[in-house]
């Protein structure tokens, strides 16, 4: 026997009332281990796959949406640019780099990337095997679209019109995979990565194959040699006007950031938008629900202080003989401070360490409900530094709603208590 | 002398002194405290615990005085020497019979009576791991019995331990309190008012209402 092993008896002589304010701790702490874990790894994630990108290049639309389609793949393109629009760009003596990218295909969901080997350079990413796309139809796939679709290399695929599953399949040219690029967590995880031209080429087909309409952008069904060579630095090479989804631009100095977006803007049909703005942009809006749920588990961890220092404290009426008795059989009164602060931080100890569990398990389960786009590549059981806080936070409570109690049972007059019966 | 107190003097806030009669005895002797309800019995008895303070004199117990000794070292020594038996048996409800024993060993830092065979001894030996709350109240009393030898005291005091117990039950817990008492080679003192309890310890104090 000792004061933790009576703490505990006296915590689970009352389940109900012990396991009530342990779950109502464990609930607002998961709710804010959820927010630490993402906002800690969006965060990181977000400046990690805009790492090196200074502005993205997109049809006229929403700045926002440029940069949610350009850089991060989870929404929609505003629309497609005109290449020898795009092309002028690259003779400005602000620009450094520019990496041209066609939207338009996915495989299963991932989306397939038109563009050139400077795009998997700017992530330093390497292969895990294969080598990069050389001609037209040959792709290397992101680490997990090939985990989730089985595709390895040497495999064909059909692509399916659209950036999103469910339309209808370009059944007419098959992608071939000729590598698979290493997990680094970052977007190209979720990318199919091809030259420009197999997109365009694919369409072509596409076009070609189901109507020649009228409405095609291209006057003649284009006539595609597999063994045309593909760009796999700058621009592709073509005769034709062609159109681009987004460029993706490095500037060559600071000045750039204030002159260029301005000259695209006003001098283009183009539509320029700076990664680092617009993601802040979003993170303001986005705050306002943080800061309201943040607000809601402060409230939830107030209440279930408040619940832990009414158990304690009603506790302590109905145990006001047993602690005299505890005095009397030789308990001296700092040991009586000691068991009630002992229950309080072992109550508040189980709610931190279930909290920090149910938090990482909500976020695991929200994960499985989204299997593609961004939420599904958070890691859930990454355990953060700030996660000992909350374990800090939970005691601090625990210490806070045992004050009174404990100094109650310190004061208690063990000779009035035994003499009343 | 194992046990003397002497010139014992308290006063409730607001009422007259008490003054209670000294007591002397030796290992293995045992004495009655009687006397009317309200006349101070149990104030004696908290007194001679360490409990309460005196006002004036003193309680000595194997040569050192309880009614100078405070805090920590009063509680520590309340718990190595002196086992006090209650009125009602107020076990420790979240504990089990052998816990509540366990309990009196961890406080007191003594291992004083096997719990085993003590709960043998007391006829309570099936009733071990049992919760106190489904206990007869003959039975409670003697686990309270227990748990004031547990730790082998030098003085055992007991408030009116037989008053709420049926004849067969009370004349078991005085014989008990008296041959445990014995064993041990402690001084027992029972307060008590109970016509039954005077038969069996011929030896006795009064206490007078001023």
């Amino acid at each position: 026997m000792n004061l933790f092993k009576l703490s505990w008896k006296y915590l689970t002589f009352r389940p109900l009332s012990t396991g009530l304010n342990v779950f109502l701790l464990a609930l607002g702490l998961a709710i804010i281990t959820v927010l630490l874990l993402i906002q800690d790894q969006f965060e990181k994630k977000m400046n990690q796959d805009a790492a090196g990108i200074d502005l993205v290049v997109g049809a006229k639309g929403s700045p926002l949406q440029i940069i949610l389609s350009g850089v991060y793949h989870i929404d929609f393109p505003t629309g497609n640019i005109p290449m020898d629009e795009a092309q002028k760009l690259v003779k400005n003596r602000l620009v450094k780099k520019v990496i041209p990218m066609a939207l338009g295909d996915n495989f299963q969901g991932f989306r397939i990337v038109g563009t050139n080997h400077d795009y998997p350079a700017l992530y330093e990413v390497q292969l895990n095997g294969g080598k990069l796309w050389e001609n037209p139809f040959e792709v290397i796939l992101g680490a997990e679209v090939a985990e989730k679709t089985g595709v390895g290399i040497g495999d064909e695929f059909v692509g399916s019109h659209g950036i999103s599953i469910g339309s209808h399949d370009h059944d007419a040219n098959k992608f071939k995979v000729t590598g698979v690029l290493e997990r680094k967590g970052n977007v190209l995880d979720r990318l199919i990565l091809t030259s420009v031209e197999s997109i365009w080429y694919a369409h072509d087909e596409g076009e070609a194959a189901e109507t020649g309409d009228s409405t095609s952008v291209h006057e003649e069904p284009h006539e595609f040699n597999p063994q045309q060579s593909i760009a796999t630095k700058g621009f592709p090479k073509t005769d034709e006007s062609r159109e681009l989804t987004a460029l993706l631009i490095q500037y060559r100095n600071p000045m750039a950031a204030i002159q260029l977006p301005r000259l695209i803007n006003s001098g283009t049909s183009m539509q320029a938008a700076s990664p680092s703005f617009e993601m802040s942009r979003l993170f303001e809006l986005l705050g306002v629900g943080i800061t309201l749920l943040q607000g809601l588990a402060v409230v939830i961890i107030g209440i279930s202080g408040l619940g832990i220092f009414i158990a304690l404290y009603n506790s302590l009426k109905e145990r006001k003989y047993d602690l005299a008795i505890l005095r009397a059989i030789g308990a001296s009164r700092i040991q009586l401070l000691l068991l009630i602060f002992l229950e309080g931080i072992m109550l508040t100890s189980i709610g931190a360490i279930l909290g920090i569990l149910l938090g990482h398990t909500f976020l695991s389960v929200i994960i499985s409900y989204n299997e593609q786009g961004v939420v599904s590549t958070l890691q859930p059981w990454i355990f953060l530094m700030q996660e000992l806080w909350i374990v800090v936070y939970a005691l601090v409570v625990g210490v806070l709603a045992s004050v009174i109690p404990a100094f109650a049972a310190y004061q208690t007059s063990i000779a009035k208590q035994l003499t009343k019966v | 002398m194992l046990f003397e107190s002497k010139n014992l003097t308290y006063s409730h806030p607001g009422q007259r002194p008490l003054a209670f009669p000294d007591i002397l005895l030796e290992s293995g002797e045992s004495m009655l405290v009687l006397g009317k309800s309200g006349s101070g019995k149990t104030t004696l008895l908290n007194l001679l615990a360490g409990l309460l303070k005196p006002e004036a004199g003193e309680v000595k117990l194997a040569g050192r005085n309880i009614a100078t000794m405070k805090g920590q070292e009063l509680d520590l020594f309340r718990g190595k020497e002196i086992g006090i038996v209650f009125q009602k048996p107020h076990l420790l409800a979240a504990l089990n019979v052998k816990e509540n024993l366990q309990m009196a060993h961890f406080l007191g830092k003594k291992k004083g009576h096997n719990i085993e065979q003590l709960l043998a001894e007391l006829g309570l030996m099936d009733k071990a791991n049992s919760s106190v709350l489904i206990l007869s109240e003959g039975e409670a009393q003697r686990v309270s019995i227990a748990r004031a030898l547990a730790n082998s005291p030098k003085l055992i005091l007991a408030d009116e331990p037989t008053s709420s117990l049926d004849d067969e039950n009370a004349v078991r817990v005085v014989r008990l309190l008296q041959t445990q008492a014995a064993k041990i080679g402690a001084a027992l003192i029972i307060v008590t008012h109970d016509q039954r309890v005077k038969a069996h310890i011929p030896n006795f104090v009064e206490v007078k209402a001023p």
